[in-house]
């Protein structure tokens, strides 16, 4: 079997105003919506206290909200979870209680509530000080995987590779971000990862087409093809191997959505996007962004010549 | 020609092999245990007690499947649950005979139901996280400023227990904020002062001297090396005083660790009683013994003085105590509920380590007759727990008697125990999760990395043939050696790890992805078969090097600075790129190798429909 069966490289470079145009799009929608809207934080980022309780029938979900406001939770969510049986609460930390009390005082209200009695079958209490050093955490590790590739592309390839590559995949970085704001999906921990995940995967894309593009310009047979024709060219036949392999990936990530269960929920979807989005950034933004950027057939050959050199 | 030399294929064979010795406990599941380990310092599982152990065993007519023996103690395997739960009870029994006291914690466990050539060999199951097997984590926060405000406050009592002892009358010793102030009523008795307190505390102090008027004072900080001792010494006390609380548990495997300079972790796996687990390691008390102000009216205290409330009964009534500082709750060494020699009324025994018992017995000693309140600070708010008069001269054991019924003197033993935090802490992470929880985590995690392997086993051998399933297997040793490693480091598997296990797998398929496609490409190009294959591999390695090294990237990052879950995830998302590139390149070719490598006329490879633009 053999999906792609193209006869000449396609034409991808005569539409890369268009290509940037749509990226520009996406990009300053996501913006908008990470600014307009907010994310979603989890407890983690956040702090508070969020608590799965598990009833052996499904139970009424206000006169528990009701027993929690008139227990003085007030900005409490009651929420289902998964099923109907399972509930989530989540309570807010705030500044006079002990905050690490909340979770029994919780159950005891909700145990008071007639009607069937839960089970408690996972706590999360994050305090006030820990969810700011998380997010600096997770600020210093976008930082680190981003300065770690720009430098590891620009030692092995050139500077203009490496700067379009990471401009192309942060741009993924920050559309994965614009679709948790826009449906106001919850950011936790593991999405957090997922999301670097993703940066490191797509950047290895952008890395596959690259190494094409370089075995083209140094190959004398393709000498007399000028630069979109050698992106066009690196494009088209990595083409069938880039759709094949994310199409791996993402059957991992939907069979994560479909049987993870909701702990990997979000985890999966942020990853499945990410990787739809990577297929298109990696190739169809960070491709243009060279030819912007002025790359040439000369900065390798050059290149080779040194080396040569540098040997005898 | 396509051949690995034999000591290539050896290589792969071992390292194959070796993955598969290393992966097999985790297929054996695990058999219930009664663990023995020491529950104080001076206590220690040594033969002795493995026989004490056996005896009792035998005696109640229950067989062990197995012991085990190593530094954490003594675990004794057991054919199941029923029998688990009686021999608990049974080496309860045999170990500590008084339950007030154990010197032993007794705990269920879990052991690996592999064989012994296995479990010797240093080959054990994956080490499971929270998450996967149900039990409460906590990050405890140490107030670092309450360490040292106490250990000034305890200084103080010491320096006047040492100017009492060199005859030296002052007008008072008071901490006043982060500086202790020592009076004197001359020029000379303050020379003489300063040199005494030089030589007793050392490099850790440093002292100033000011005249006040009338008053000639040595204000006494701390140095920046002192601080740092007591911020030390209490991250240590607390620590210690965290595993007797944890003893008292019985948990079988807990975790307690110094995080960053200022936390402690706790990990408890498989805890039943969560509310008591949180209890006792979220008590976040303190403990001070002062004198009580004798006719000191509690409406209107007079200074250098605070009021407390002691609840007799259900009734609260307000006490004043001198502000001075006797003792603090890190002097105490243990605290028992007991019964009084001669009238058989419960009391409970304390005793104080022998800088504690000096200062109790000139306390006492000036002291006969009158009151004297321990008093427990939690959350900043003080609590007389008891007011006892003092009845004699004594030093580091006493006996604290009063009206108490047996109950009380319980309650109150326990609270002196756990009373002894060299600081404040703060519960400020908490994560619980239910056992049922955990075994579901782990089906739903195992479930979809299955699925998502099946799924991409069935689309490559669908798409490239016989060199699809050579990727398939390549992919299945993958997962092979990734256990393995997991397994061997002993590295802490989570449910975000096992996510990334998943992950790691369908990015690993693009190595194969491209050598695959590669060799596609070389076919089309006119390559002979042979030549293909070689040079596919040759070409695709660069890309698959390259490709990897940017995700081990991010990889490094996640690790570097991920906590928690991202930690989890990170260690074996780079473990796993490093076994992909081993997998992916080494073991396909290997398989290919012995597939084609030998075949002279090879006209045509099994990896699809090879569609060239010119057939057309």
């Amino acid at each position: 079997m053999e999906l792609f069966r193209i006869k000449n490289d396609l034409p991808f470079m005569r539409h890369a105003l268009v290509f940037n145009a749509i990226s520009l799009i996406t990009f300053v929608l996501a913006v908008f919506f990470i600014f307009h809207r907010g994310l979603h934080l989890s407890v983690e980022f956040t702090g508070g206290t969020v608590m799965e309780v598990t009833y052996a029938e499904a139970p009424q979900l206000d006169p528990l909200r009701n027993a929690l406001t008139a227990a003085g939770y007030t900005d409490t969510q009651v929420q289902t979870f998964g099923s109907s049986r399972d509930i989530m609460v989540r309570v807010p930390n705030r500044a006079a209680e002990n905050s690490s009390k909340v979770s029994d005082k919780v159950m005891a209200t909700l145990a008071a509530v007639p009607g069937p009695k839960g089970e408690l079958r996972r706590v999360e209490f994050v305090g006030p000080q820990v969810g700011e050093e998380l997010a600096t955490d997770g600020a210093m590790a976008l930082l680190m995987v981003v300065l770690g590739i720009v430098i590891y592309l620009a030692f092995r390839f050139e500077w203009r590779f490496a700067v379009s590559a990471i401009i192309a995949n942060l741009h993924d970085v920050i559309i994965i971000v614009g679709f948790f704001a826009f449906f106001q999906w919850e950011f936790s921990l593991p999405v957090l990862a997922a999301v670097l995940a993703v940066l490191g995967y797509s950047v290895n894309e952008s890395v596959v087409v690259f190494d094409r593009v370089r075995e083209t310009f140094r190959n004398s047979r393709m000498r007399g093809l000028t630069v979109p024709q050698v992106l066009d060219h690196a494009i088209t036949s990595t083409i069938s191997r880039t759709i094949i392999t994310h199409a791996c990936t993402l059957m991992m990530a939907l069979s994560m959505f479909f049987f993870g269960g909701p702990t990997l929920h979000f985890f999966a979807l942020a990853l499945a996007i990410g990787i739809c989005f990577g297929i298109y950034s990696s190739v169809l933004v960070a491709a243009p962004l060279v030819m912007w950027l002025g790359v040439s057939r000369e900065q390798f050959i050059k290149a080779k010549v040194e080396k040569e050199e540098a040997v005898v | 020609m396509n051949r690995y030399p034999l000591w290539k294929n050896l290589l792969i064979g071992l390292v194959l092999v070796l993955g598969l010795l290393y992966t097999l406990p985790n297929f054996f599941g695990e058999v219930p245990a009664v663990q023995v380990s020491a529950a104080r310092s001076t206590t220690k599982v040594d033969s002795n007690i493995e026989r004490q152990v056996l005896a009792a065993l035998s005696a109640a007519s229950i067989e062990p499947t197995g012991l085990i023996r190593d530094p954490a103690g003594l675990r004794v395997r057991l054919a199941n649950e029923d029998i688990q739960l009686k021999a608990r009870d049974v080496i309860e029994h045999a170990l500590n005979p008084d339950a007030q006291n154990p010197g032993f914690v007794v705990a269920l466990n879990l052991l690996s139901a592999s064989p012994q050539w296995l479990t010797s060999m240093g080959a054990l199951p994956m080490y499971l996280g929270l998450d996967l097997r149900g039990g409460v984590h906590f990050l405890l926060q140490v107030d670092m400023k309450g360490a040292v405000t106490k250990q000034l406050d305890a200084t103080a009592g010491d320096l006047r227990s040492l100017l009492r002892e060199k005859n030296l009358r002052h007008g008072g010793i008071n901490r006043e904020g982060e500086t202790l102030v020592v009076r004197l009523r001359s020029e000379d008795d303050r020379k003489k002062a300063s040199g005494y307190i030089r030589d007793a505390r050392g490099t850790d102090f440093q002292l100033v001297e000011r005249t006040d008027g009338s008053e000639f004072l040595i204000i006494g900080s701390l140095t920046e090396k002192g601080r740092r001792t007591i911020q030390e010494d209490a991250i240590k006390q607390n620590m210690v005083t965290l595993h007797n609380r944890v003893n008292e548990l019985g948990v079988a495997e807990p975790v307690i660790q110094q995080q960053g300079a200022d936390r402690i972790v706790v990990q408890l796996p498989g805890v039943q009683d969560v509310a008591k687990a949180k209890d006792l390691i979220g008590r976040t008390a303190t403990l001070q013994v002062r004198l009580v102000a004798e006719d000191a009216n509690p409406m209107s205290p007079p200074a250098g003085t605070d009021v407390f409330p002691e609840t007799r009964g259900t009734e609260s009534y307000p006490v004043v105590v001198k502000k001075q500082v006797v003792l603090t709750g890190d002097r105490f060494v243990g605290a028992q509920a007991s019964f009084d020699s001669q009238n058989q009324q419960p009391v409970v025994s304390v005793r104080l380590d022998a800088a504690g018992g000096r200062v109790m017995r000139d306390t006492t000693r000036e002291n006969l007759k009158k009151r004297m309140a321990i008093i427990l600070f939690e959350k900043g708010k003080g609590e007389a727990i008891s007011v006892a008069t003092i009845q004699g001269e004594f030093g580091n054991q006493f006996q604290i008697s009063g009206a108490f019924s047996t109950e009380e003197s319980n309650r109150l033993s326990i609270l002196i125990r756990s009373g002894s935090l060299a600081a404040p802490m703060d519960i400020i992470e908490e994560r619980t999760i239910g056992p049922s929880l955990g075994a579901e985590n782990i089906k739903k995690g195992f479930e979809s990395t299955l699925w998502g392997f099946v799924a991409i086993a069935v689309f490559m051998c669908v798409y490239y043939m016989l060199f699809g399933l050579i990727s398939t297997l390549a992919l299945g040793a993958n997962v092979l050696l990734l256990i393995a490693l997991l397994s061997l480091f002993q590295a802490t598997l989570t449910l975000p790890g096992i996510a990334a296990i998943a992950l790691t797998l369908g990015m690993a398929i693009d190595a194969n992805v491209l050598i695959n496609e590669r060799i596609r490409e070389e076919l089309r190009n006119g390559a002979s078969p042979q030549a293909a294959i070689s040079a596919g591999y040759e070409h695709a390695f660069d890309t698959i090097l390259d490709s990897n090294v940017t995700t081990l990237i991010a990889g490094i990052a996640l690790l570097a600075f991920g906590s928690g879950p991202v930690k989890g995830f990170a260690v074996v998302h780079c473990l796993g790129i490093l076994t992909s590139m081993f997998s992916a390149v080494m073991v396909s070719r290997m398989i290919t190798n012995f597939v084609y490598g030998s075949r002279r006329k090879l006209e045509k490879l099994a990896i699809g429909q090879v569609w060239r633009a010119t057939a057309e």
